[in-house]
């Protein structure tokens, strides 16, 4: 079924004066309101069957109000003026016990700050366009060898409109499209079988797919699958690590963005606490968080607090030069937030969270990097990580690699787990290639919160890292 | 269910009773709440109270399924849903084995999921409760700092109605508290948790919790790197729990008939060691997620998966039953409204050893004790079965733990890990996670360090 969709704000501005004063009816100092209107449609194929086609809708209101150091939160899915004014009544109390007098909120123009376009709305779009996509997917997996048993693929596309006002006058409003393409192939042999996965994501609509051909994400995932059969099981200890373009991102984000975070840093809860002006990397490295990369999967015209996206430069030639802010920590501070301030939905509180973010080019020709590098590993593909940001301790998933022999790239490796501390990563970087690419559409998780990222780097050496594998 | 929800049902048939003729249709609606505080340095950091509802409709005809769903039950919306998922239909392919659950007569054995007393908690007492623990935290060493304390509780009210004739309704509730630590020792710092859960806030050990949290983050202050070498690793309950979390995707039913198991065509033969058995039960109440009936409205029931090492029985929900032609072991999952119903264990219980921990540790001469694994969602491939893991420990030298360790691997694959179980603990810890915790002890693992 297509739909129109109406223009008109997601609820009237004197409404959100009355609800915003309403928040702040107890003596609180700040009251926010969040409102989204989502609609997502997915469609899954496994097995050689599209399996089933969902539409989904949520809509809601997150209803925040802090009094000095206490956040009350409440929310609501009905958006009638009562049932606004009810979650707003919660928080308040959630904050704040008293009397705090009468409020009056005056909130001026709505603030838009475009970063995408969208020339094919995904809701213009038929349904079985969709699914033909997916169709298209299996098939070019399945010829790519005898030896793919099997393939699931998913298509996802989302349009969120949200709308944010808070009794700081902050009135703002988005419209976040999002459309995703994911492949996961199972080949088998001799030695059992072997799993190849490969995403397409970005923040555009349908036109995603005249932009990019979705039989090579399924043929690249096919072959990732098919290479891993005549593996061989991933080597054991501390050894150079040779990491391709685009598909370390990961390392940066866990390697150190997390702990750039300024709530973390605020609970000294992160190895980058006061090290602001310091050396904290190789002076190769240079790492920007940026919310306005059009197109690139953290990309958002406004945080979920209504500040406008940004770039922030974080660590200059290696030298620590900022933290990412979301609100209440940049008014602790008091200084300027950074567009860092995201939430998953309407039911979650706002946090710190990092948007795209990556290492910029340096100078090294990429196949010098692995021609200079005798004996190591060379990473071409990496999974999800996880890091301890009191400790800087990591790990991620190698989902495709191979060794590295006197400067050349020989046998693929069975997939293992690769583990390293932070601080002393960054400061292993000893070569970094000037062949930029962002990396696959990623999902980051914190305090149960799960938010759209990017991430991407050029071509780099770490000097030295713990390979997770079996053979001695 | 034990409790019925009468008004949630009634609203799950009024979606059921629009079915057209050839349709079957299932509706799946909840509604429920939730607390959440959280204090630092004395003070209330935040308190969220929040409310949510939700339907999802799942419409099958002629072979094909479509779904949607929506975050409300305001009557508007869900005859909005009903007509999306009715859409959607036409654009699945035609599968032979589509289909909703059907009643096959296996009684469901009555549990308890709703505590009065925790529905009337007071608010007040929450916050104190949370304020405690952290006070307690603190007070455990001097050397800890909290970066959290949390108080969390939630209820949920669901139904499911069917044209096949399900109709299922229910309500519990629940509650834990938990707390983040950090300890500081010069340069470094180092994390840890605690936790109790229980059916209202009166059965929390809060200084266990405490003691936990601090034990956790002090007992890697000053751990090395070890070097790479083969070991006899003991895992620790909390450890044991999440491995055995991860093969029921390859005990998995669906992904059996789907090409994905590494237990495929291994039925009735010995998959791991003799010592080992393995059973999914959700009818014992002891079980963090002990249920009485599955994501499809069949009553739960226990299965006997591996018994003395030798494979069993595959889990199925009613759509994979049907595809390998055999019953429904009642183990469709469920997510919630947003989406239908998958395949998985439901309670995974292991059959303890006879020996503690302690002795456990005093037979081995050479080995780690596994503390805390980091990267199972990364490192673990449960189709091909390799398997390697962040982890941090404590050495064991000649029977007994010395030193601490951390930032290194241990790695080997899941079939081989089953197969080199050489021992098991008899200090069942049931953990609020899906698998029970005991102290499991594997040889011949691969550790990789400096």
């Amino acid at each position: 079924m297509l739909k129109t969709q109406t223009a008109e704000p997601l609820v009237a501005p004197d409404v959100l004066e009355r609800v915003l004063a309403k928040g702040r009816s107890t003596g609180a100092e700040f009251s926010e309101i969040y409102i989204e209107d989502k609609r997502s449609t997915s469609a899954g194929l496994d097995d050689g069957k599209v399996e089933q086609v969902t539409s989904g809708r949520d809509r809601g209101a997150g209803i925040r109000v802090v009094s000095g150091e206490t956040t009350g939160f409440a929310h609501t899915s009905d958006l009638s003026e009562r049932g606004l004014l009810a979650a707003a009544q919660a928080a308040a109390l959630a904050a704040k016990q008293g009397d705090g007098g009468v409020h009056k909120v005056q909130l001026g123009d709505v603030l838009r700050h475009s970063v995408n376009t969208v020339k094919l709305s995904p809701d213009a779009v038929e349904k079985s366009r969709k699914v033909d996509l997916l169709k298209r997917v299996d098939a070019a997996a399945r010829a790519v060898n005898a030896s793919i048993v099997q393939v699931s693929a998913g298509y996802g596309d989302s349009r969120k409109r949200i709308l944010i006002a808070n009794s700081n006058g902050v009135f703002s409003a988005d419209e976040q499209v999002r459309t995703l393409l994911r492949v996961s192939v199972v080949a088998t042999g001799d030695g059992g079988m072997q799993t190849g996965y490969d995403s397409l994501g970005h923040t555009i609509g349908f036109e995603m797919f005249d932009e990019n051909d979705v039989e090579e994400l399924a043929i690249r995932a096919a072959k990732q699958a098919v290479t891993k059969l005549s593996a061989r099981p991933a080597p054991s200890g501390a050894m150079p690590v040779v990491i391709k373009r685009g598909s370390g991102g990961v390392l940066f984000h866990e390697a150190c963005g997390h702990g750039l975070e300024a709530d973390l840093v605020g609970k000294s809860a992160s190895v980058y606490r006061g090290k602001m002006g310091e050396l904290v990397a190789s002076p190769l490295v240079t790492l920007v968080d940026d919310g306005t990369m059009t197109a690139e999967w953290g990309a958002i015209g406004i945080d979920d607090e209504g500040h406008p996206s940004q770039r922030n430069t974080l660590i200059k030639d290696g030298v620590l030069t900022d933290y990412m802010w979301d609100y209440l920590r940049a008014r602790k501070e008091g200084r300027a937030q950074s567009g860092n301030g995201r939430r998953q939905s309407y039911q979650h509180l706002p946090m710190v969270r990092m948007t795209n973010t990556f290492v910029l080019n340096g100078k090294e020709d990429p196949d010098d990097i692995v021609r200079a590098t005798k004996q190591g590993v060379y990473i071409a593909k990496l999974g999800g990580g996880q890091v301890d940001t009191a400790s800087g301790d990591f790990v991620f998933g190698m989902t495709e690699a191979y060794l590295i022999e006197n400067g050349e790239i020989t046998e693929p490796l069975r997939e293992s787990n690769l583990i390293g501390n932070g601080p002393e990563v960054l400061k292993d970087i000893d070569l970094l290639g000037n062949d930029f690419a962002m990396g696959n559409p990623g999902t980051c998780g914190k305090d149960g919160q799960g938010v759209p990222v990017g991430d991407g780097q050029p071509t780099l050496r770490v000097r030295s890292l713990t390979i997770g594998g079996t053979a001695a | 269910m034990s409790v019925g929800v009468p008004e949630l049902q009634k609203l799950a048939d009024s979606v059921v009773e629009q079915a057209k003729p050839g349709e079957q249709v299932e509706a799946y609606v909840s509604r429920g709440g939730e607390t959440s505080v959280r204090v630092y340095e004395g003070e209330l950091e935040h308190f969220v109270s929040a409310q949510s509802e939700g339907v999802g409709i799942r419409i099958i005809k002629d072979g094909r399924t479509g779904f949607a769903y929506a975050g409300t039950l305001e009557p508007s919306a869900i005859a909005e849903v009903l007509a999306e998922a009715r859409d959607n239909i036409q654009f699945g392919t035609v599968d032979q084995w589509a289909g909703l659950a059907e009643s096959d007569g296996v009684a469901q054995i009555p549990q308890k999921f709703w505590d009065d007393e925790l529905a009337n908690y007071p608010t007040d007492k929450k916050i104190e409760i949370t304020k405690e623990l952290e006070k307690l935290t603190l007070a455990a060493d001097s050397r800890v700092r909290a970066e959290q304390s949390n108080y969390e509780d939630g209820w949920a009210e669901t139904a499911v109605s069917t044209t096949t004739g399900i109709r299922e309704s229910g309500r519990g509730n629940s509650c834990y508290v938990s707390v983040a630590t950090l300890a500081d020792d010069g340069d470094e710092a180092q994390t840890g948790f605690g936790f109790s859960v229980g059916d209202s806030p009166k059965e929390f050990d809060l200084k266990k919790a405490a003691r936990e949290a601090a034990d956790r983050a002090t007992r890697l202050l000053g751990a090395t790197k070890p070097a790479s070498k083969s070991v006899t690793i003991v895992l620790d309950p909390y450890v044991t729990s999440q491995f055995v979390s991860i093969l029921s995707s390859a005990l998995n039913g669906e992904n059996l008939a789907k090409g994905r198991s590494l237990f495929a065509d291994r039925l009735n033969e010995q998959v791991a060691d003799p010592r080992f058995t393995l059973v999914d039960d959700p009818t014992n109440p002891l079980a963090y997620t002990a249920t009485d009936i599955d994501g499809e409205g069949l009553a739960a029931r226990r299965n006997i998966l591996i018994e003395n090492g030798v494979l069993k029985k595959f889990v199925h929900s009613s759509y994979s039953a049907r595809r390998m032609n055999t019953k429904s072991t009642g183990n469709a999952t469920r997510g919630g409204f947003s989406g239908g119903p998958g395949v998985g264990c439901l309670a995974m219980q292991v059959q303890p050893g006879s020996k503690t921990q302690a002795e456990l540790i005093a037979s081995i001469d050479d080995g780690v004790l596994i503390q805390d694994v980091a990267g199972m969602h990364s490192g673990v491939n449960t189709i091909s079965g390799d398997f390697s893991t962040g982890a941090s420990g404590i050495v064991i030298k000649n029977g007994t733990l010395g030193a601490p360790i951390r930032e290194f691997t241990i790695a080997s694959t899941l079939q081989k890990m089953l197969l080199n179980i050489i021992d098991l603990g008899n200090d069942i810890d049931w953990l609020p996670m899906r698998a029970v915790g005991l102290s499991l002890v594997i040889c011949d693992v691969m550790m990789s360090g400096s």
